[in-house]
């Protein structure tokens, strides 16, 4: 099989969870690639797995979720089939996390210095010799006062603080792929901006990839090469930024750029009907279908494969097989 | 909280509690019958010589005048003397609380180690085949009555196989160690006195043993459930995404967060130490405090119960600030 | 009709589904738990010996025989004899029962006590708190064998004094937890609404406060009764609770203690009557533990 992209090719992932609720199908074989140096950016509603996505690629799915089928491939290696003690050696070293919570991710017992040099040394990016100065020199590569903050307690800094320590912890390695798994929603606005430009920054320095995980279309706009939308466990909609927006095919994201507010243009602002399925019972087919204006029987049945309808344009979505796809002027709205 | 100001706090609590427990001892052997001076003259003793035992130990005054006497007596640590051993009781508490302390001072050791392990397996293999063998064995062990699998282990160890000493704090034909701190252990150490030493550190075995085995399921639950708080917290995620390897991550990033629960359950541990001290010194003729009470309980020495529980309560408060103080000194969150 | 019902059925469910999702995943965490269920039989096992072992003893528990003196575990004695002729089986069978009355009435006097303390001190607050709690402090300064031994051996050990001396060291855990739910409950607005219309504080403290607080109040209960057979057991070994001839498992280890290498069985079976019930109290503890531990309820 051809790769997709020349870092990473996600494969008909798979993730379940067993509760006392019966068996959750969290993801229902997610398809999504990267290119080296590419910043992706994956949106979608609370709960519809893209968190869980960046986990399973990272292999930090727990009990009692389990990874059922697919194919994670970074380079030439399927992550899935690797050893623990392999896959203990990508991460951290070539794919790095930064998490929603700063303050909350950083141990509460140790420095933010000595989380910073653990880091580098398990990685064998530093000697004891000169870690020290090598952490001096990352902290201020995220503008910080390194001699003050390497001595300080993660409940003594402030959580647009926390974040930076936690991206120059991420980015110290120089790992090929960063993983943002929104980074910055718990932030306030102007940390926010701030933090979203150092990334976007250190990011195109060092060359790294980034896998933006956000809910905030504004932040898709502004920091992605390409966009993937996911809905209730699966890739409905992949496609360049530009495209996505002026293009949107999926009535899912459709229906998700209607439900961004936008100045200037009051009243247009509209709500998808209907509710997240749950996941214990999810319809069939195409999750999307209840809440679909245009489903017909097919989309009841069986799930549409992700197919490029136009150059770099994939949807999941019977319309475009059956009499074209649903453009955004054919719902009656003005693209974006 | 400052913790100097808390520390100061807690003593003047400490204070208080203190002169609450003389009161309640003091009710339980005035106010509540019984009649000391019959019980050691027998039934039929004739009245003056009751008179003058009930004028020599002080009955004969109205209890108010005894309870403030008693008091003023219990600050500087004169409890008056034992009626069966005729020396002043806190001169008796010198002679047989070193044995308690060295015993509870061993079990202590054998459960937070004991504990502390059963705990993490249990946690780290949570639901498991592993973790239900540790929950039952650790379980089994405060489900014995401690006097009986004393007696168990004796008949075994030593009547059965006679591989340890059934009894006492030393072999009868030694001579004890020079008294430093009372402890032969410590005391045959610091006098290089080996032959001494490997004796009471047999005698010591199965008493520490069975203390400690009784304690270790309070500490192994609490590790239990605070290392499974911990290992679902955002920083050991963290770890895990910055390629740690598992030991360090369970080691380094969990234990030392995991800890702090569970020493603060040490204090409450070290009270049914000393609970358990009452019977398992008496099942292996430990000349301890629990046993000095308890001869004193059965004969109805008063001033060597009163003192000796007084002082048991002073020991067990004592434990529990040290342990509060330990509590604010681990979590740097606490400090400041 | 029918309608209508159907109407209101759904009406229930839909109101309390999160009560109820709540309770579906108790059960589902109670049946996942394989030692909380063996805990739960053993428990069973040890309640029907109780109640209806003492109906069937093969040989009077208390009657001494002389010819049958120390005989070992055999098939007219399960458990041997002990230094009286009297059969061990019989005798620990009747001490279950034994057993059984001291859990029950510590756990009814010291919740009662505990519970009563420990409203008054959530509702008024203030001094009567203070001291309340104080109090509590002071009884828990002492590890509870010791204060219970102290009570039981002034009070003269038997039987009652047992009871009471447990109930006295065990009281205080009930008074703290009922204080804590007392003094949420008093915050919440329908408590403020009664009085409002004139309620008395009795009134309130009994029919709407007292409820509120009884369910924590019961599961520290049973929590605790593993802790409470121990405690007795305890005392009897030491010659401070039930007097013999009457059969309570700690004095009958006591008994055999001077018999212990060659008639090992007269201090073993008692021995392994208590294991069994405090494991099984334990092991069901620890499972209700885990569930009302919200970190662990995931």
């Amino acid at each position: 099989m051809d790769k997709r992209g020349n870092l990473l090719d996600v494969r008909q992932l798979r993730v379940i969870f067993h509760t006392y609720r019966g068996l959750i199908k969290a993801l229902n074989g997610v398809d999504l690639w990267m290119d080296k140096q590419e910043r992706l950016g994956i949106v979608g509603e609370t709960g519809c797995g893209k968190s869980v996505t960046a986990q399973a690629m990272m292999r930090l799915i727990e009990e009692p979720g389990k990874i059922t089928e697919g194919e994670v491939w970074f380079e030439n290696r399927d992550l899935l089939k690797l050893s623990e003690d392999e896959m203990t050696k990508i991460r951290g070293r070539e794919i790095s996390m930064i998490f929603q919570e700063p303050k909350s991710s950083l141990n509460p017992v140790f420095k933010s210095g000595f989380q910073i040099k653990e880091t580098l040394l398990n990685a064998k990016k530093a000697t004891p010799a000169n870690a020290e100065e090598e952490v001096e020199k990352i902290l201020g590569y995220v503008g910080m006062d390194a001699s003050r903050v390497k001595n300080m307690y993660p409940h003594e800094l402030s959580g647009g603080m926390a974040q930076r320590v936690m991206i120059a912890m991420a980015l110290a390695t120089q790992p090929k792929l960063l993983i943002a798994d929104e980074p910055t929603s718990a932030l306030d606005v102007t940390i926010q901006a701030q933090i979203l430009e150092l990334l976007s920054d250190l990011t195109q320095k060092m060359g790294n990839a980034v896998m933006m995980i956000t809910h905030d279309m504004g932040i898709v706009a502004e920091f992605c090469d390409r966009v993937v939308v996911m809905y209730a466990g699966n890739a409905v909609e992949v496609a360049p930024t530009k495209e996505l927006f002026q293009n949107p095919i999926h009535p899912y994201t459709q229906g998700l750029l209607r439900a961004v507010p936008r100045v200037g243009r009051p009243g247009e602002l509209k709500a998808i009907p209907g509710t997240v399925p749950d996941l214990v019972d999810p319809p069939e087919g195409c999750r999307f279908h209840p809440r679909c204006d245009y489903a017909f029987d097919q989309c009841k049945n069986v799930l549409p494969p992700l197919l490029e309808i136009s150059a770099h344009h994939y949807v999941s979505c019977y319309l475009c097989q059956k009499d074209g796809c649903p453009s955004a002027k054919k719902a009656g709205e003005e693209p974006w | 909280m400052n913790i100097w100001k808390y520390l100061i706090k807690r003593i003047l609590l400490m204070a208080l509690v203190l002169f609450g427990v003389a009161c309640i001892v003091f009710f339980i052997a005035h106010v509540i019958p019984a009649d000391p001076v019959g019980a050691i003259l027998g039934g039929n003793a004739p009245p003056e010589k009751i008179d003058k035992l009930r004028a020599q130990l002080g009955y004969d005054r109205p209890l108010i005048e005894q309870f403030f006497s008693f008091l003023k007596g219990a600050v500087v640590g004169d409890f008056g003397v034992s009626i069966k051993t005729n020396n002043p009781v806190m001169t008796d508490i010198g002679i047989y609380f070193p044995a308690t302390i060295e015993l509870a001072l061993v079990a202590i050791i054998i459960s937070i180690v004991l504990g502390v392990f059963l705990g993490i397996l249990s946690a780290v293999h949570r639901n498991k085949m592993v973790d239900n063998f540790s929950r039952v064995f650790s379980i089994l062990g405060v489900s014995m009555p401690v006097f009986w699998i004393g007696l168990i282990l004796i008949l075994i160890f030593y009547y059965k196989l006679d591989w340890l000493p059934g009894g006492g704090r030393i072999n009868f034909f030694l001579d004890p160690p020079q008294r430093i701190t009372g402890m032969y252990l410590f005391d045959s150490l610091f006098t290089g006195n080996w032959e001494v030493f490997r004796d009471a550190l047999l005698h010591i075995l199965l008493p520490a043993f069975v203390l400690g085995y009784n304690s270790t399921a309070s500490i192994a639950r609490i590790t239990r459930s605070s290392m499974l708080e911990v290992l679902g917290q955002e920083y050991i995620r963290t770890a895990k995404a910055k390629g740690l390897k598992k030991r360090l991550v369970i080691y380094r990033h969990a234990l030392r967060n995991a800890l702090i629960p569970t020493i603060t359950i040490i204090g409450l541990v070290f009270g049914g130490l000393l609970e358990g001290a009452v019977l398992t010194e008496t099942v292996f003729s430990w000349p301890g405090l629990g046993r000095y009470i308890t001869a004193g309980l059965l004969s109805l020495d008063y001033p060597a119960v009163m003192g000796g529980t007084i002082y048991i309560a002073f020991i067990y408060s004592l434990a529990n600030l040290a342990v509060d103080f330990l509590y604010a000194l681990l979590d740097p969150r606490m400090r400041t | 009709m029918t309608v209508a019902n159907e109407k209101t059925a759904l009406g229930f469910f839909e109101k309390n589904k999160p009560y109820i999702d709540d309770l579906k995943h108790t059960v589902f965490l109670f049946r996942k738990s394989k030692l909380t269920m063996v805990g739960f039989v053993l428990i069973v096992i040890f309640l029907l010996v109780a109640f209806l072992g003492p109906l069937f003893l093969p040989y009077d528990p208390i009657a001494q025989n002389f010819a049958v003196r120390l005989q070992p575990p055999s098939q007219e004695h399960l458990f041997g004899t002990d230094q009286f002729g009297r059969d061990i089986f019989s005798r620990v069978i009747q001490g279950s029962r034994m057993a059984l009355w001291i859990i029950f009435l510590v756990s009814a006097i010291s919740g009662l006590l505990g519970t009563t303390v420990g409203i008054i001190a959530g509702y008024f607050g203030g001094l009567i708190d203070d001291i309340i709690m104080r109090i509590t402090d002071m009884f828990l300064a002492f590890p509870s064998l010791v204060l219970a031994m102290a009570f039981a051996a002034m009070m003269g050990p038997n039987f009652t004094n047992t009871i009471i001396a447990i109930s006295l060291v065990n009281w205080t855990t009930y008074a703290r937890l009922a204080r804590a739910e007392a003094m949420k409950v008093k915050e919440q607005p329908y408590i403020e609404a009664i009085r409002s219309v004139g309620a008395g504080t009795g009134r309130i403290l009994f029919l709407h406060v007292l409820p509120m607080c009884i369910s924590p109040v019961i599961v520290q209960l049973t929590l605790r009764m593993g802790t409470i057979i121990l405690t007795a057991a305890g005392l009897g070994f030491l010659g401070l609770g039930v007097q013999p001839p009457t059969p309570e498992w700690g004095a009958m280890v006591s008994d055999g203690r001077n018999f212990l290498v060659d008639q090992w069985w007269i201090s073993t079976f008692p021995g392994f009557a208590i294991v069994f019930v405090v494991l099984g109290f334990n092991l069901l503890g620890d499972g209700i533990r885990d569930m009302l531990d919200p970190r662990l309820r995931r």
